[in-house]
């Protein structure tokens, strides 16, 4: 394979893991805090497209709206999702709490079967990010630019949050020692209502980037890039963000370059992440970056 | 002691008893109900055997896997390839041939079935290794990774599984004698295996590994053990289930199932074989029932239509709140014992 | 502890006695057909098109032998097993006299294995893979098969395209696209021209780049696509996200809106083999149907005439049968000898097999457009 080609796979595996990752830092964010798999994390990525799509085809929005509106209003679902179904369980034996997540996961994919139709969708992608561009023989299409640039821009806002304000302070010292932070006169629940809003809102931007990048969706559409940032997660470090980030760029990448340069496996790519995940428990439970460095 | 000896073989009469009254009520069904409510029978047998063995490993060992899809996937694949007859086999793999050895083999149902849970109980001593490393959410996690890739290697392995074309033309064996049968002696076995010293030791892992391995337990191998019989029984009700809907995929053996097993075992309650057995057999009743609001009805010239995906929200709001408001289901960890159901009869007796 | 016996009887007994309750099966008046159609999942919008058509087939023709037809619809979820299901339990629960159904191939064979066994009659409107009637004395089919099917496309893409050099992408998970890949194989490298890559893809995949990055090595002149309108509407834009800028020839499963919708620009000029197109009808049966659906506000795909030429058909054959008999029915549908239905002159072949031509439709304008006709052998 020629270097151009390798450039173009390249690009494609860092947009495809700029997404991952953006999915990813709700999963350890809300893991970091109080020691959950949201398992329904992938769902919620689901219905912010749904979100989306309304609000464009059916309220007539303009594009960047519907997308904003989207984003606010899966940042709300993730609050009602804890405040309805995780925060009952929270001092329940930890089984029962991930048996809770797999419920709610499995409701809202159902409930989207139920409202929206199990028909796909098309899912409206802006002209601006339908353009190939040719350089020096690489086709470059433009949305593999805007996804990792908008990612980035994201990441900074969420570093910001948690390094330059105080509610981050407090996120980050939760997750170090929930009953001390308590006891300092902190309220937990609006900083696991937190997590879990920005969580749902990061994992609303990379849904809906990926429903641009594949235009289609339809309420299963969630499980797979849901159980793949999950990998990520691990793969970085649960409960560490800079991990979430690392992981998610490291398994967008080489699930493309495994692809491409292997195309007799592309069919074991999914495997490919579970894979990864049993080896990396197996012989660094702690993932690759280990925890402590953040919340 | 004598007086002990005596009811004890009462219970046990009791219990031989039932067990003709079941059958005899299914020689009954077998030549009188109609082949759909078989049908339905045949499903509740076989979920009784997977929730059984399911909650063997989850509620009596304590260790939440996430993976029978994986065994019942290996179960079914190997007894339906057994099976199958070879010229059968040819009209099936249209991408590429099947494979030298299983092109021409073909057995009856028993010993087809039996090798069946035997590559599951294998795949579980194998998995055992990695799995057991690690606990908590974490073990639910490996596991279900383990069931992904069982059911990728499934749709990528063409000459043996037939990938995602799936297999089709399987004799149709599986009737309420093999179901039940096979849902009989799970039952019997997993609860003998409870009761023993073997069971004793996997419920003490469960309350506390470090104190059950401080007490001189070998806790991995308990763990494995459980593992290793679970694998066994759910790739016995995979190779029935394949033989009672005669085609399977891939597909068929998704996270899905897992669901649904999980949804009977937590309602039942986690470690009551007695709440599984009930729990599989109003679940797959209460999923018929559902199924009449999801399908569009079209009689005559009214069109209702139907709410596709309704009977799994009901399924999933059910979990939740069983969770939140009732996390030891039906039974707790009770069990059914004849000596119970004596005492219940003696007080009404007294009662009345 | 006899009273409480007594007590305990109904508990047991109840649930023994709601086995033999008989399921609704009064001897009534209106004939039953059972339908079994994708009405979710991947491949719904068929299901719904054909819906549709044999709904509005219904309106037209509601009665034969002076009795009124009566539409059992089963949803099959696109699922093999779930139309196993379906078809059981039209068969032993609503007790139907006749089926029609279903969509696609994997699905209509899982049911037909049990309608034969029921010795019930079963019309598919759009089954179009060859093993689906083998050997089935009671399954019938008004659509044209694949091995013609393939073999026009072949045909087709040599002489009117000028093809030599054709790349395949093959849904295996799908008898249907499988058998007609390699039907248009055989067909094209008969011709003369050459098969340069086949690659394999699954239903519900969304990522074909792999796929696709080896094809563009390959250098095809014409990308054959026999696959359902999901995957080939993607596929064909990431093939021009990836500068693969071919001709792209599909088949009949890819006739769906939403093969417009998702592809948007990207499927502009694709070129489809059909089973009909609205231009191309002639029949009285064909005018008269299109009148009656021009309520429903949607453009008559292949998939709503061969819906409602299923109703007919089967129609046609009760009415020649006499009754309902599952054998009379059957012998009346096997000698269905120029029927002028909706989507063209239907004769049905020894084997259970309607005999006709099809169309060739391109999209233009975001609307599928009738370009030709190819006609059988």
């Amino acid at each position: 394979m020629d270097l151009p080609l390798f450039l173009q796979q390249l690009l494609n595996g860092i947009s495809l893991g700029s997404l991952y990752a953006l999915i990813a830092i709700g999963y350890t964010m809300v893991y970091g805090i109080i020691r959950l798999i949201n398992f329904a994390h992938g769902d919620v990525l689901m219905v912010s497209t749904y979100f989306t799509y309304f609000g464009i085809s059916v309220y007539a929005l303009p594009w960047w709206l519907s997308v904003i509106i989207a984003i606010l209003l899966t940042a709300l679902l993730g609050i009602l999702i804890d405040l309805g179904a995780y925060r009952p369980v929270r001092h329940a034996p930890r089984v029962s709490a991930l048996i809770t997540a797999i419920g709610v996961s499995f409701l809202l994919e159902n409930l989207g079967l139920v409202v929206f139709g199990g028909r796909p969708k098309a899912f409206y992608r802006p002209d601006f990010l339908n353009k190939t561009y040719e350089l020096a023989g690489v086709h470059v299409f433009s949305l593999s630019i805007w996804v990792p640039l908008v990612t980035a821009l994201l990441l900074v806002l969420v570093f910001l949050l948690l390094y330059r304000t105080r509610v981050g302070a407090a996120m980050r010292a939760v997750a170090k020692d929930m009953e001390m932070v308590q006891l300092m006169g902190v309220d937990v629940n609006r900083v696991i209502s937190l997590a879990f809003a920005v969580g749902s809102a990061l994992a609303a931007a990379g849904g809906i980037m990926w429903a641009m990048k594949y235009p289609q969706i339809n309420p299963l559409m969630g499980i797979i890039p849901g159980l793949k940032a999950f990998v990520a997660a691990v793969l970085g470090g649960i409960g560490n963000i800079h991990g979430a980030v690392l992981g998610g760029f490291l398994l967008g990448v080489m699930e493309i370059l495994l692809v491409a340069f292997l195309p007799s496996l592309a069919g074991y790519r999914d495997a490919f992440a579970f894979i990864l995940l049993i080896l990396i428990l197996l012989f660094r439970p702690t993932g690759l970056v280990g925890k402590g460095a953040s919340g | 002691m004598s007086d002990w000896r005596g009811r004890d073989r009462t219970y046990r009469l009791c219990a031989y008893g039932s067990i003709l009254c079941l059958f005899a009520f299914l020689f009954l069904v077998e030549n009188y109900a109609d082949e759909y409510q078989i049908r339905i029978l045949n499903v509740s047998a076989i979920f009784v055997t997977m929730a059984v063995s399911y909650n063997l490993i989850n509620g009596v060992a304590g260790q939440f896997s996430l993976g029978p899809n994986a065994f019942m996937a290996v179960g079914a694949y190997t007894t339906a390839l057994l099976t199958i007859s070879p010229a059968e086999k040819e009209l099936c793999f249209i991408i590429e041939p099947i494979i030298w050895p299983l092109s021409v083999l073909h057995l009856p149902f028993l010993p087809s079935l039996l090798i069946g849970g035997t590559f599951a109980a294998l795949l579980g001593f194998i998995m055992a290794f990695p799995v057991f490393r690690v606990r908590g959410d974490y073990l639910a996690i490996v596991t279900l990774g383990f069931g992904e890739v069982v059911r990728v290697v499934a749709n990528n392995t063409q000459s043996i599984t037939n990938g995602p074309l799936g297999l089709k033309g399987l004799p149709e064996y599986t009737n309420l004698w093999w179901s039940w049968g096979v849902a009989v002696f799970t039952v019997f076995c997993v609860t003998r295996l409870v009761k023993s010293s073997f069971g004793r030791a996997m419920q003490a892992i469960r309350e506390d590994e470090v104190a059950a391995a401080a007490m001189g337990i070998n806790v991995f191998r308990h763990k494995m053990l459980a593992f290793v019989v679970h694998a066994f029984f759910a790739g016995m009700a995979g190779g029935l289930m394949a033989h009672l809907v005669t085609t399977i995929s891939p597909t068929l053996f998704s996270f899905f199932l897992t669901f649904n097993l999980l949804v009977i075992i937590v309602i039942g309650g986690l470690g009551s074989m007695t709440g599984s057995i009930i729990a599989a057999i109003i679940i797959t009743y209460a999923g018929e029932w559902l199924r009449a609001v999801e399908e569009p009805m079209a009689i005559g010239p009214f069109n209702i239509p139907g709410i596709p995906g309704m009977r799994m929200v009901v399924f999933a709001i059910m979990l939740i709140l069983v969770m939140i408001f009732a996390r030891q289901g039906l039974m707790g960890r009770r069990e059914f014992s004849w000596e119970w159901f004596c005492g219940f009869l003696r007080t009404g007796e007294r009662r009345g | 502890m006899s009273r409480k016996l007594i007590f305990l009887i109904p508990v047991f007994v109840i649930p023994c006695l709601l086995f033999f309750l008989p399921s609704s099966s009064l001897a009534s008046e209106p004939i039953r057909i059972g339908v079994y159609l994708p009405m979710t999942g991947p491949v719904a919008a068929f299901g719904q098109m054909e819906w549709a058509g044999i709904q509005t087939a219904h309106q037209m023709r509601p009665t034969v032998l002076g009795r009124q037809v009566e539409l059992v619809l089963v949803d099959e979820k696109s699922d093999r097993i779930e139309a196993a299901n379906a078809v059981s339990r039209l068969l032993k629960k609503e007790k139907v006299q006749a089926i029609i159904g279903s969509a696609t191939s994997s699905n209509t064979m899982a049911g037909a294995a049990l309608s034969e066994k029921a010795k019930i009659p079963m019309v598919s409107p759009t089954a179009t893979l060859p093993l689906v009637t083998q050997n089935k004395k009671y399954v019938f089919r008004v659509c044209f098969i694949d091995s013609f099917q393939g073999e026009a496309a072949a045909r087709f893409a040599y002489r009117n395209l000028r093809a030599r050099r054709v790349a395949v992408i093959v849904d295996r998970a799908q008898d249907y696209c499988v058998g007609l890949a390699s039907y248009f194989k055989r067909a094209f490298t008969h011709l003369g021209g050459k098969v340069v890559s086949m690659a394999y893809c699954q239903t519900g995949d969304q990522d074909f780049s792999a796929q696709l990055t080896s094809i563009l090595a390959s250098q095809p002149g014409l990308l054959y696509l026999p696959n359902y309108y999901t995957e080939d509407a993607l596929i064909v834009r990431q093939a021009q996200e990836l500068g693969l800028n071919v001709p792209v020839l599909s088949a009949d499963g890819a006739q769906a809106p939403e093969l417009i919708k998702i592809g948007g620009k990207a499927v502009e000029g694709l070129y489809l083999l059909a089973h009909f197109a609205p231009e191309g009808a002639t029949t009285p049966l064909a005018k008269e149907f299109m009148e009656s659906f021009k309520k429903s506000r949607e453009e008559t795909s292949g998939f709503h005439a061969l819906g409602a030429d299923a109703y007919f058909v089967l129609l046609d054959a009760i009415k020649r049968a006499g009754c309902t008999n599952g054998d009379a029915v059957r012998t009346a549908l096997a000698s269905t000898r120029g029927f002028g239905g909706v989507s063209g002159v239907i004769t049905i072949g020894p084997d259970g097999n309607a005999v006709k031509s099809a169309v060739i439709l391109q999209v233009r304008g975001g609307q599928f457009r009738y370009l030709t006709i190819v006609k059988p052998w």
